[in-house]
C-alpha cells in the first residue's frame, strides 16, 4: 500500500514539472512580448523592463528560476499587466470563492448522484428507476453554460426568487452550485446505477441474502462498496471539469472566482496570471488524481501495489 | 459424391449465415432509443446541409426594420421571413443557427476523426509492440491526461490567435488520448490470436500487421467511441465559444449563439437562446443515443 502510494507520487511530481515547463515554453514561443504595444518603447526602458522581469536571461535560467520560485516559495512572479499586483495576490482573491462553490457542488453531485443511482438500481424497472434514468439522460445535455442562462431566466427573471449574480451570501451560492453540479450528478447517477445493478446480481450478494441479512444491510454494507469503484474513477475527471466549469460560473454569475482571473488575464494577454492559474489547477488536478488512485487501491483489494 | 457436394451447397444457401455486421445492424435497429437518436441526427444534418435554402435572409444581412427594436419586432414569425427571429443586431437567427449547426457538427466530426487516426495508431502501436515502449507511451498519455486541457487550450487560443484551424488543432490534441487507451487495451487481447501469430510466422512486418490485421478488428470499438466522442467535442467547442474564445464573427457556432442568447436574456428575447439551445440539445441527444445503441450492438463485452 505504501509503495503503491509512493509509485503514484513518483508519477505525479514529473507530471507537474512537465506542465510548468510546457506552459512556460508556450508563453515564451508566443508571438509578441509582454511589453509589445502600439507605442514604441525606448530601447533603454525596454532593457530595464526586461531586466526587472528577468527576460534578458537565457531561456533555461528563466525556466529554472520560475520553477524554483514556485517550488520553494509558491511564488508565481509578478503580473505582466497590473504593475502593483503579483500573480499570487490575484489568485488568492478568487481561489477561496472557487473552492467554496466548487466543493459544495462536488459534494452535492456525489451525494445526490450516488443516492439516486442506488435507489434506481434497488428499485430496478419501477417508476423511480425510469424517473432517475430519464432525468440523468436529460441532464447530460445540460452542461454548466447551458444551465446557467436557463436558471437565470427562470429563477431571476421570471420568478424573481434568486439574485442573478454577485457573491455576498448563501442565496448567491444556489444557482452557481446547481449550474455546476447538474451534469455531473447525472453522470454519477448513471454510473452508480449500472455498476450497482451489476453488483446486485453477483454471488456474494446472493449469499448475503440467503443467510437472511436485512435488505438494508445487504445494500449498504455488501453492495455499495464494490459498486463505488467505477464512480471513484470518474471523480478525478469530474473534479477537473468542475474547476474548468468555474470559468463559466464566474463569468455568468459574476462570482469573482479564479475563473474570472483566468478569463480576464486571457483577454488582457496577462500570460503570467494565465500560467499561474493553469499550473495551480494542474497541481490540484494531479493531487486529486493521486487521492483518487490511493482511495481506489484501498477499496479494491484486487489492485496489486 | 457430386450429389453430396451439390447438396451441401444447397443447404449452405438455405441457412445463409449472418455476418457479425448484419447481426449488429439488427440489434441496433431493435433499440428504440438508438433509432430515435439516428432520426434526430438525420434531422439535424438535413437542417445543417439544406436549411440554408429555406432561409429568406443570409446570415450576415442586417434587417434594418427590426434594428433597435429587436425585443418587439425581432421575434420569430413567418411573415417577416425570420422563422427563428433575429439576433440582437437584426441578423436572421434561422440562417445563423444553420451555420452554427454546420460548424459545431464539423468541429465534432473533425475532432473524432483526429481521435480515430491518432488514437488508433498510437494505441495499436503501444499495445502491439508492448514491453518498455508500451510503458513509456502509456505513461506519456497518463501525464498528458493529468493536464487541465481546457486551460491549456484557452492558453493556446489566446497566444496564437483565435482561428477555426487553431480550434481544430486544439480539440484534436486532446481527443485522442482516451481512444488510444481503449485501443491499446483491445490490441493487447488481439495480438495473442492465432491469425496474428500466423501473420508473424509468415514474416509480415509489424506495421503491416497493425494496419491489416489488428486495426480492422478494432473497428467496432473505434466506431462506438468515436460516436461518443463527437458530442464531447461539440461540448468542448461550445464551451470555448461561450467564453468568446472560439469561432470568430462572422462565423458562428451553437456555443457562440447560446452565449449571445444568454447575454441578451434580460431584454426579453428568449428565442435567441431557445432556438440554438434546441438544436444543441437535439444534436447531443442524437449522438449520445446513437453511441449508446452502437455500443450495445457492437461491443461484445456487454452481450
Amino acid at each position: 500500500m505504501f509503495t503503491y502510494s509512493l509509485k503514484r507520487l513518483a508519477i505525479a511530481i514529473p507530471t507537474l514539472l512537465v506542465l510548468i515547463v510546457v506552459s512556460f515554453m508556450l508563453m515564451h514561443a508566443a508571438p509578441g512580448g509582454p511589453f509589445t504595444s502600439e507605442r514604441e518603447i525606448p530601447p533603454d526602458v525596454l532593457a530595464n523592463l526586461n531586466a526587472k522581469y528577468g527576460l534578458d536571461q537565457p531561456l533555461w535560467r528563466q525556466i529554472l528560476s520560475y520553477v524554483w520560485g514556485i517550488v520553494t516559495q509558491f511564488d508565481f512572479g509578478p503580473s505582466f499587466v497590473y504593475k502593483d499586483r503579483t500573480v499570487n495576490q490575484i489568485i488568492a482573491q478568487g481561489f477561496p470563492i472557487t473552492l467554496t462553490y466548487g466543493l459544495i457542488s462536488f459534494a452535492l453531485a456525489v451525494i445526490v448522484g450516488v443516492s439516486l443511482g442506488v435507489a434506481a438500481a434497488v428499485r430496478h424497472n419501477t417508476w423511480l428507476d425510469y424517473i432517475a434514468v430519464g432525468t440523468s439522460i436529460g441532464a447530460q445535455v445540460l452542461p454548466n453554460f447551458v444551465m446557467a442562462p436557463i436558471l437565470v431566466l427562470v429563477f431571476t427573471l421570471w420568478l424573481g426568487w434568486l439574485p442573478g449574480g454577485g457573491w455576498q451570501g448563501p442565496e448567491y451560492w444556489i444557482m452557481p452550485v446547481i449550474a455546476l453540479s447538474t451534469s455531473f450528478m447525472a453522470s454519477i447517477a448513471r454510473i452508480t446505477r449500472s455498476s450497482m445493478l451489476e453488483v446486485l446480481t453477483s454471488n456474494h450478494i446472493r449469499t448475503a441474502r440467503a443467510k437472511g441479512l436485512p435488505e438494508r444491510r445487504v445494500i449498504l454494507r455488501h453492495a455499495l462498496k464494490p459498486a463505488m469503484l467505477p464512480v471513484i474513477s470518474y471523480l478525478g475527471p469530474a473534479f477537473v471539469a468542475m474547476i474548468t466549469g468555474s470559468v463559466v460560473v464566474d463569468i455568468y454569475f459574476s462570482t469573482g472566482g479564479i475563473g474570472k482571473a483566468f478569463v480576464d488575464s486571457a483577454l488582457n494577454r496577462d500570460y503570467a496570471v494565465m500560467m499561474g492559474v493553469t499550473i495551480l489547477v494542474g497541481a490540484l488536478t494531479i493531487f486529486f488524481n493521486l487521492v483518487v488512485d490511493i482511495l481506489y487501491g484501498w477499496i479494491d483489494p484486487k489492485i496489486r501495489y | 459424391m457430386v450429389a453430396t457436394t451439390e447438396n451441401n451447397v444447397a443447404t449452405a444457401q438455405v441457412t445463409k449465415g449472418r455476418s457479425p455486421w448484419a447481426d449488429a445492424r439488427r440489434r441496433f435497429f431493435r433499440n428504440k432509443a438508438a433509432v430515435f437518436g439516428l432520426l434526430l441526427l438525420v434531422i439535424v444534418t438535413l437542417f445543417a446541409l439544406f436549411g440554408g435554402f429555406l432561409a429568406q435572409w443570409s446570415n450576415e444581412e442586417l434587417d434594418y426594420n427590426v434594428m433597435g427594436q429587436v425585443a418587439e419586432l425581432g421575434g420569430p414569425s413567418i411573415a417577416s421571413g425570420h422563422y427563428f427571429g433575429t439576433d440582437d443586431l437584426g441578423r436572421d437567427l434561422f440562417a445563423r443557427t444553420v451555420q452554427g449547426t454546420q460548424i459545431s457538427l464539423a468541429v465534432g466530426v473533425v475532432g473524432a476523426l483526429i481521435a480515430i487516426v491518432v488514437g488508433t495508431l498510437y494505441g495499436a502501436t503501444a499495445g502491439y509492440v508492448g514491453g518498455r515502449v508500451d510503458g513509456i507511451m502509456m505513461r506519456l498519455v497518463d501525464i498528458l491526461m493529468a493536464i487541465p486541457y481546457m486551460f491549456v487550450l484557452i492558453l493556446l487560443l489566446v497566444m496564437y490567435g483565435r482561428s477555426i484551424t487553431m480550434l481544430f488543432v486544439g480539440v484534436g490534441l486532446i481527443s485522442w488520448m482516451d481512444m488510444s487507451r481503449i485501443v491499446r487495451g483491445q490490441t493487447l487481447s488481439l495480438k495473442g490470436r492465432e491469425y496474428v501469430e500466423a501473420a508473424r510466422a509468415t514474416g509480415v512486418s509489424a506495421p503491416v500487421i497493425i494496419l491489416r490485421h489488428i486495426v480492422p478488428n478494432l473497428a467496432g470499438v473505434i466506431i462506438v467511441y468515436a460516436t461518443l466522442l463527437v458530442p464531447l467535442m461539440i461540448l468542448t467547442e461550445s464551451f470555448i465559444s461561450f467564453l468568446g474564445l472560439g469561432v470568430q464573427e462572422p462565423l458562428t457556432s451553437l456555443g457562440a449563439l447560446i452565449a449571445e442568447g444568454a447575454g441578451t436574456i434580460s431584454y426579453g428575447t428568449v428565442w435567441q437562446l431557445a432556438f440554438p439551445l434546441l438544436f444543441f440539445v437535439l444534436t447531443l441527444f442524437g449522438f449520445f443515443f446513437v453511441g449508446d445503441g452502437l455500443r450495445d450492438a457492437l461491443d461484445p463485452k456487454d452481450r
